[in-house]
């Protein structure tokens, strides 16, 4: 097997066995690279020369014994939404198109301390806001299982590099969905943490109540580890748990006999296409065989959850994104006599259209007059959602619903009616306004040979029977055996 | 809701955005009907449900008052447009 | 009708920044004077994906100053966001508090001329950052942003339409200002800008129960012009009403040069600050031992100093509230007084010469050059005769100049009074026989001679000489 085809517990069991050293791994990823970019179009910015040189600085230092850890050398691509010191990150924005933070993110540390080797930034919808990876300012990334189609979004970059073995796992952010639709999409795994496992300072904010950052690998064993790298409490993140860490790895069991999983029935209406419901149909299936008692149940909050999301994360958004104004980073018009010149015309052509929509909506629902009838019952109906989702979780243990209504669409197909592409997010949504954690794993393609994926909802800080769950499942249908991407043109 | 064309340009103001004339119409249409159909919060069994102020419930993170000082200082302004003097460079504002 | 058909009412916003170490929402210094951006990070710098972490000492200083102004404290409390562009805010968002301030419902009282006390009651009191400044670049042209102040913890006080005229206001402004001192909470250099007033004045005829349209005057930052301030704007505002017209809601600025005030922004830009929870802040909830903690360790505050003063000293009233107005001179005044054991005397200096040169040289106390023991000295060398009171307000004088211990002053200055029984005598026969004219009015029974004749003693010794043995020793010659 190519070595960009293993997973990465797989590529530490051979580099434990000398099987294979820090620089051939890093080496191999840089060919790929070389190999699919331009096909797949994942990345903003690629980070060979760098990777190579810390590869072998880093293989000097584990033979010297001077660094040790169980994952040193091991490539990661990450979201172009999380700050690296000295590495351009741009949210895909024009905006921020030149702009080197001058600090890493917590969970970028956290990386660099376990030896992580950074392969570079992804590509992603402007600022995190879409689902398909269009609204990037550089570059549609494109889907590996059809060149033709989107990889999903917004950390579609992220998804698609991980599909295509460009890196072996990445990682992304969800604020409604952006790390569990695009694994959908791309045929991989993605997890959205429960809402303050991981800490978010150095990922730009979309909407501070809603952002996660989480991993985006090829398996669940693979999303464990990596996710006992990144959680953790941070004192420079208020919204960050102060709780134990856990290992995640050891709550893979590979059982599920007995475990309640409860079947929302509204996330399985009309909306939601009969090929994808299919596979989630036997899935399910899969899960009664495996000794797992499956129930179908109502959870009527779906429409509310997607309302108020729109609501929340605009009005958050309108607020986090003021401070790109061209005066201290970021584009800065060049048509300017006034300083009222530099923010009107700098925000007008830095930021993208989508973006733009969403600072209005964002801002109109915060305007005197209207917070009343949309934020404020908006964050009633948070309550609301919380609640219910409190309820389904006396009974369940974790919840079964489609990751999205749809498989991966073309290039170019989206709806221009934003609306409609909103209602897209159905699925996802509810999971971040009530802060839970979501994984989706894929379970099957459909008759275009396109990945479908599942998501599996738990209560906050479930992640371990969450995780187990996805892990006893995937080990069950080995869908990575059965299906690869062909890059279909 | 209504939202008229007064009330867009007002919001585009305080955002701080320009819209162009025939943006302005493709903006209004797109609020419209993601206001109408946000409008169902306003339907939802909400009565004697407090609002979410927080993500969650953690309460009462502080940090102690000692000083830490950021050492990297160059770093700081190493993206501004314009710059003078360690400070950054706008157009004339008048106090 | 005539202006004193009107009574004007002002409510005051006072914003006065902590004394804190650290800025409000990061480890940054908040020291004044530094080089420019030098107290930056990239919190206060809101660089994408930073987030803020509350300075635990910032509630503590806010919930003293409640406990102090009389307030009650919310146990639950938030951090909101109030949405503006301006260079100065690089979030282009404050984080303040909007609908769940830390405390509400206070008051504090003022003395009125009449010596009634009035009480002044605070709307709320809450926590928020301070902006940074812009700089006017002299040779490249354009403004410069320096943020070494944004994030740089401040409390607002917000107080109710309760004052009435400029005097009220200067008296509250001093009443805060001494308690947040007192308490140690903000060290309110007005010269800094560390403690800073946003006025809202309107106009009323006499009798009214409606309250007349408001303007706000932002960012005053001494007592003077706030005074001068509210007498030109309460006078536009009447003469305004007396033409017929309208006043109209608005902020404006008040120049102290030309003495005016000015429309400030663009009637276009009505201002919408969006306000809503922080999502990026958790809750604050206060429990009752953390308040009664505070409340046990409140520092005495200048209520109580005065009433001491009063009882233990037999200082009048009015000079205590003079002494205690001020911590650092009450301070003095405890401090000169434990070592020279003159209440009376150290108070009558602070409030009579003290206070005098201090105001000529437009000084607050904080900047007395000399320390409480060379006053103390001062004094004891007054009683010990070394030295007579027109003597003292010279070695005073030079303590402004040029403190050190007053009697190497005096002996340097060869200011040593003239006690010896001998060196008296022969001044005043001296004196006697250059005056027989007064001798004679004297003996006329004209009293006043003898003042007189004291007086000419005292230039011919340069004052040197000490007063009560001259005195005794006319009478005795002119018997």
């Amino acid at each position: 097997m190519e070595i960009t085809e293993l997973t990465v517990h797989e590529l530490k069991e051979k580099l434990d066995k000398k099987e294979l050293t820090i620089t051939q791994i890093t080496k191999a990823y840089v060919n790929r690279m070389k190999e699919k970019e331009k096909d797949v179009q994942a990345f903003v910015n690629t980070l060979e020369d760098e990777a190579l040189s810390k590869a072998e600085e880093l293989e000097n230092k584990v033979k010297s014994g001077e660094v040790k850890g169980d994952y040193v050398g091991i490539p990661i691509g990450i979201k172009d939404n999380i700050c690296t010191k000295g590495v351009k990150t741009t949210c895909s924005s024009k905006m921020l198109e030149n702009f080197v933070a001058p600090y890493d993110a917590t969970v970028v540390e956290k990386l660099n301390a376990e030896g992580l080797i950074n392969l570079g930034k992804l590509n992603m919808d402007e600022f995190a806001m879409g689902a398909s990876t269009e609204y990037s300012a550089f570059k549609s990334t494109r889907n590996p299982w059809n060149l033709n189609t989107v990889p999903g979004g917004s950390s579609g970059g992220s998804a698609a590099a991980v599909a295509s073995n460009m890196v072996p796992w990445a990682l992304g952010s969800d604020t409604g969905g952006s790390i569990r639709q695009p694994s959908a999409f791309c045929g991989v795994v993605g997890l959205k943490p429960t809402y303050g496992l991981v800490s978010r300072y150095g990922l730009v904010a979309f909407a501070s109540s809603l952002d996660q950052i989480g991993p985006i690998t090829k398996d669940v064993e693979d999303t464990a580890i990596l996710l006992n790298m990144i959680t953790g409490h941070d004192r420079r993140d208020t919204t960050s748990e102060n709780i134990e860490k856990k290992d995640y790895t050891k709550a893979l069991k590979n059982d599920v006999k007995g475990m309640k999983i409860g079947l929302p029935k509204e996330y399985f209406g009309e909306g939601i296409n009969s090929e994808v419901k299919e596979k989630l149909y036997e899935a399910i299936e899969k899960y009664k065989e495996l000794g797992a008692e499956v129930e179908e149940f109502s959870l009527n909050i779906a429409d509310y959850a997607l309302a108020t999301y729109y609501i929340i994360a605009c009005a958050e958004a309108s607020s986090n994104l003021g401070r790109f104004d061209g005066i201290r980073y970021g584009y800065r018009t060049s048509n300017f006599s006034s300083l009222k010149d530099i923010y009107r015309n700098s925000r007008s052509e830095g930021f993208g259209a989508e973006v733009k929509r969403r600072i209005i909506l964002g801002t109109y629902v915060l305007s005197s007059g209207y917070y009343d009838a949309y934020y404020k019952k908006a964050q009633q109906v948070r309550t609301l959602v919380k609640k219910e989702f409190d309820k389904a979780f006396e009974k369940y243990d974790v919840l079964l619903t489609p990751t999205a209504p749809n498989v991966a669409f073309e290039i170019g197909t989206k709806s221009n009616n934003p609306l409609e592409m909103y209602l897209a997010d159905i699925c996802t949504v509810s999971v971040n306004i009530a802060g839970l954690p979501g994984i989706s794993i894929p379970c099957g393609v459909n008759s275009e040979g396109m990945p479908i994926g599942m998501q599996l909802i738990g209560p906050k800080f479930g992640e371990e029977d969450l995780l187990n769950a996805a892990y006893t499942y995937e080990q069950a249908v080995k869908f990575r055996e059965k299906y690869k991407p062909e890059f279909k043109k | 809701m209504k939202v008229s064309r007064e009330e867009i340009l007002h919001i585009a103001k305080l955002a701080n955005l320009n819209l162009k004339e025939e943006e302005v119409d493709t903006y209004l249409l797109h609020l419209q009907d993601i206001l109408n159909f946000a409008n169902i919060v306003n339907n939802a069994p909400v009565e004697g449900l407090q609002e979410t102020i927080a993500a969650n419930d953690n309460c009462n993170v502080f940090r102690k008052d000692e000083i830490e000082v950021f050492e990297d200082n160059e770093a700081l302004l190493q993206n501004a447009p314009e710059q003078e003097r360690n400070m950054f460079k706008i157009p004339k504002v008048i106090q | 009708m005539a202006k004193e058909d009107y009574e004007m009412v002002i409510g005051l916003e006072v914003h006065a920044e902590l004394s804190t170490k650290t800025k409000i929402f990061c480890s940054c210094p908040t020291e004044f004077g530094a080089e420019p951006n030098k107290h930056t990070c990239p919190v206060c710098m809101a660089m994408p994906g930073t987030l803020p972490v509350l300075n635990e000492k910032v509630v503590e200083y806010a919930v003293k100053a409640g406990l102090a102004t009389n307030c009650e404290i919310s146990r639950n409390s938030k951090n909101d966001r109030k949405n503006y562009f301006y260079p100065d805010l690089p979030k282009s968002y404050q984080i303040s508090q909007f609908d769940m301030p830390l405390c509400e419902h206070g008051y504090v009282e003022i003395d009125k001329e009449d010596g009634e006390k009035k009480k002044i009651r605070l709307t709320r009191i809450h926590i928020e950052e301070d902006a940074g400044k812009l700089n006017h670049n002299e040779f490249g042209g354009g403004s410069l942003v320096d943020l070494n102040r944004a994030g740089v913890p401040l409390i607002e006080i917000v107080s109710e339409p309760d004052l009435r005229s400029p005097e009220e206001v200067d008296k509250y402004l001093r009443k805060i200002k001494s308690i947040l001192e007192y308490i140690e909470v903000s060290d309110c250099k007005m010269q800094e800008g560390s403690l800073r007033a946003d006025v809202n004045v309107s106009v009323r005829k006499k009798g009214a129960t409606e309250f007349g349209t408001r303007t706000e005057m932002k960012n005053m930052n001494s007592f003077r012009s706030i005074a001068r301030a509210i007498e030109y704007e309460a006078e536009r505002q009447i003469e305004v009403i007396e033409e017929g017209e309208k006043i109209e809601q608005e902020t404006l600025r008040w120049d102290d040069v030309s003495g005016r005030t000015f429309s400030m922004r663009d009637k276009e830009d009505a201002q919408d600050y969006r306000y809503f929870p922080d999502p990026d802040l958790v809750a604050i909830r206060l429990s009752e031992e953390y308040i009664e903690d505070i409340k046990k360790n409140l520092p005495e505050l200048p209520e109580s100093r005065r009433a001491r003063y009063i009882s233990e000293y037999n200082i009048t009233e009015k000079d205590s509230n003079l002494l205690t107005a001020s911590k650092y001179l009450s301070n003095m005044f405890e401090a000169a007084e434990k070592i020279c054991k003159e209440p009376k005397a150290v108070a009558n200096w602070l409030l009579s010469d003290v206070s005098r040169i201090l105001n000529e040289k437009e000084l607050e106390p904080e900047s007395i050059p000399f320390t409480a023991e060379q006053l103390a000295k001062m004094i004891q060398l007054i009683s010990k005769g070394t030295i007579s009171s027109a003597i003292a307000k010279k070695v005073l004088e030079e303590l402004f100049e040029n403190p050190k211990d007053p009697e190497e002053i005096i002996k340097e200055k060869g200011w040593i009074q003239i006690s010896d029984e001998g060196a008296i005598k022969e001044v005043v026969l001296k004196i006697l026989e250059a005056n027989p004219q007064s001798i004679a009015d004297y003996k006329a029974g004209k009293d006043r001679a003898l003042g007189f004749l004291v007086g000419q003693a005292m230039k011919e010794t340069k004052g040197k000489a000490n007063p009560q043995m001259l005195n005794k020793m006319f009478l005795e010659q002119l018997k």
